[in-house]
């Protein structure tokens, strides 16, 4: 925050403020109504949803959506609710998160305070690739996926997020280590301390920042995903997503809105959690993500 | 620590070991990026050359996966569908965005909150944005029926399910989620605008629209092409979106090259054209975004 607001906008005008509070409470509706529809509406019966509107208020809010949603929702053929699902993604972002933060750490700091010949073109090569689409790569990783029997895995699905979240969060660890001064590790070498010592005296220490905004990036990046998971796996092994989208477009029986949205809520509290609780560092990881090198 | 030492120093086995280790630690990064990334792109260009179809195959087709791929009707509207839904969705996710910003620079109470709120739907999945939207367009429940329950009787709003107007659903549910993230960008941006300038043209007696329009705007290039590239590279892949809440459809109206990708190389057994849909999708990032990111680098060298 600067110091110029205080002298720049004393001077806008009394209903330019009210024109302007209006403009941001209105934007403010727009982006909470979808949330408040998917909630009133998780929350209603299929007849209350028939017999009032999208913005009425359930008068006999039931939980009855959220527990067909978990546990019995029909989505293709298999009528286990959301459930199982949901603990393929929590199996999935935990470990594919955890490695794929560990080797951005390290990576970042090679690339920083041990730099050689080579180093920054590699970095180079390594911040392209956050811009191809992963259209490119998914062809062959089916094969290979196959031929190491890791297709329709769980394990197989860690490894490719693992894979292509790589990129990003060596992006992460680099850009936030190249502002620690290669003199302190110098020094600390001279010191005779070691590569690894160096890491975990000097570098860790400081490092919770970036390991917050890196991990909550690949958690959301990972949770959200859709594409690996609808190509790389198949019916019980889907990721949340994946389910979510067929449970919402399976074309058989009677359309149960309500759950519909129960389940999309169970697919977004995750996220939305960390955004509510971690907000400061989810948009740095945005800002950050957005090729800023 | 000392032990290490010790050890480093006492053989020449350690020493050297020590030295290899910054490379042996980025090693398995690297291999990857070769294989997965830059093997994969080489991999998938050899395919789209290829007649493979249900099977991968080695036998060479030249261009002619490209010659059908152009001839392919739906390839042309998925085309098309891209270009109407990225013009308008970067557009308006731009103008938004950098309207709210300058609106929540002006010094507004509550600033965090509405930060917040513009911010979230960025958390959500594409999916569950799709999810949401189509049940509020969805003409016999949402908002038709809504405004017709107000007494609007003939009220009609059913572009979800008109061929003509469905795209134009995408546009809305893809600014809704990602406007917010464009404003966070340009708020930020804008909060580095030096102050200095500002006071300068206010002590020259410039109105507040004016400064903006003429001096701070101009000022966050950087940020704007950051924003560009940022929601070009989202245009291009955009999949997930189409998938939860038209399904490409009615007909073909809302595929995109993403859905087309997906569709003939995995569902119809069309492995080649496939490859070759994801190569003219790899051509267009790098025909869009890589002048931009040239430009930016060559500029930030220069400083």
């Amino acid at each position: 925050m600067s110091e110029r607001d205080m002298s720049l906008h004393r001077h806008t005008p009394r209903l330019g403020r009210l024109v302007i509070y209006t403009i941001l409470i209105l934007a403010a509706v727009f982006y909470l109504t979808p949330l408040y529809v998917i909630v009133i509406t998780s929350i209603k019966s299929l007849q209350a949803i028939h017999l009032g509107n999208l913005l009425s208020i359930p008068l006999h809010p039931t939980l009855q959506p959220w527990r067909e949603a978990w546990s019995s929702a029909c989505s293709g053929a298999t009528c286990q609710g959301v459930q199982v699902y949901f603990w393929n993604s929590v199996h999935l972002v935990i470990p594919a998160v955890l490695i794929s933060t560990a080797f951005g750490a390290v990576n970042g700091y090679v690339l920083t305070q041990w730099r050689f010949r080579g180093s920054d073109l590699f970095f180079t090569l390594l911040l392209i690739g956050t811009f191809i689409p992963f259209q490119m790569v998914l062809l062959p990783m089916a094969w290979v996926l196959g031929k190491i029997h890791l297709q329709n895995s769980i394990a197989g699905l860690v490894m490719v997020h693992v894979i292509y979240g790589l990129a990003f969060t060596t992006l992460f660890f680099r850009n936030f280590y190249i502002t620690i001064p290669r003199e302190l590790v110098k020094a600390a070498m001279i010191d005779g301390a070691g590569f690894f010592t160096i890491f975990w005296r000097i570098m860790l220490p400081v490092s919770t920042p970036i390991f917050m905004v890196t991990i909550i990036w690949q958690f959301t990046q990972i949770w959200n995903d859709f594409l690996f998971g609808v190509v790389f796996t198949s019916g019980a092994i889907h990721p949340i997503t994946v389910a979510l989208n067929n449970l919402v477009n399976t074309s058989t029986g009677v359309r149960r809105y309500n759950v519909d949205m129960a389940a999309a809520l169970i697919a977004a509290l995750p996220t939305l959690l960390v955004y509510l609780i971690a907000g400061k560092y989810f948009v740095r990881g945005l800002t950050a993500g957005s090729v800023k090198g | 620590m000392s032990a290490a030492y010790e050890d480093a120093s006492r053989s020449g086995i350690g020493n050297r070991l020590q030295r290899l280790l910054p490379k042996l630690v980025l090693s398995p990064t690297f291999l990857a990026a070769v294989f997965f990334l830059y093997g994969f792109i080489v991999w998938t260009i050899w395919l789209s050359l290829t007649r493979s179809t249900l099977l991968p195959s080695n036998t060479w087709a030249g261009l002619a996966q490209y010659r059908y791929l152009f001839d392919n009707g739906i390839w042309w509207t998925s085309l098309i569908n891209l270009g109407i839904f990225g013009v308008l969705y970067i557009g308006l996710s731009m103008a938004i965005g950098l309207f709210l910003a300058i609106l929540l620079d002006q010094r507004i109470r509550g600033e965090a909150i509405f930060r917040v709120v513009y911010l979230y739907p960025m958390a959500l999945s594409l999916i569950v944005t799709g999810v949401a939207w189509k049940w509020m367009l969805n003409p016999g429940l949402g908002v038709q029926q809504l405004v017709r329950d107000l007494g609007f009787t003939h009220f009609s709003f059913n572009w979800l399910i008109n061929p003509q107007m469905a795209i134009y659903t995408l546009v809305i549910a893809a600014v809704w989620q990602s406007s917010g993230f464009v404003m966070a960008l340009f708020l930020a941006g804008l909060r580095g605008v030096d102050d200095a300038v500002i006071k300068a043209a206010m002590i020259d007696g410039a109105s507040l629209p004016r400064i903006y329009w003429s001096v701070v705007i101009p000022s966050l290039r950087p940020t704007f092409f950051s924003a560009l590239i940022l929601l070009t590279g989202l245009a291009i892949k955009s999949f997930d979106l189409i998938m939860a809440m038209t399904g490409g459809g009615p007909g073909f109206a809302t595929y995109l090259p993403a859905n087309f990708m997906y569709d003939f190389a995995f569902q119809r057994g069309q492995i080649a054209m496939g490859a070759a849909s994801a190569v003219m999708m790899l051509i267009a990032v790098g025909l869009l975004v890589g002048p931009f990111i040239l430009l930016e680098s060559r500029r930030k060298s220069d400083v």
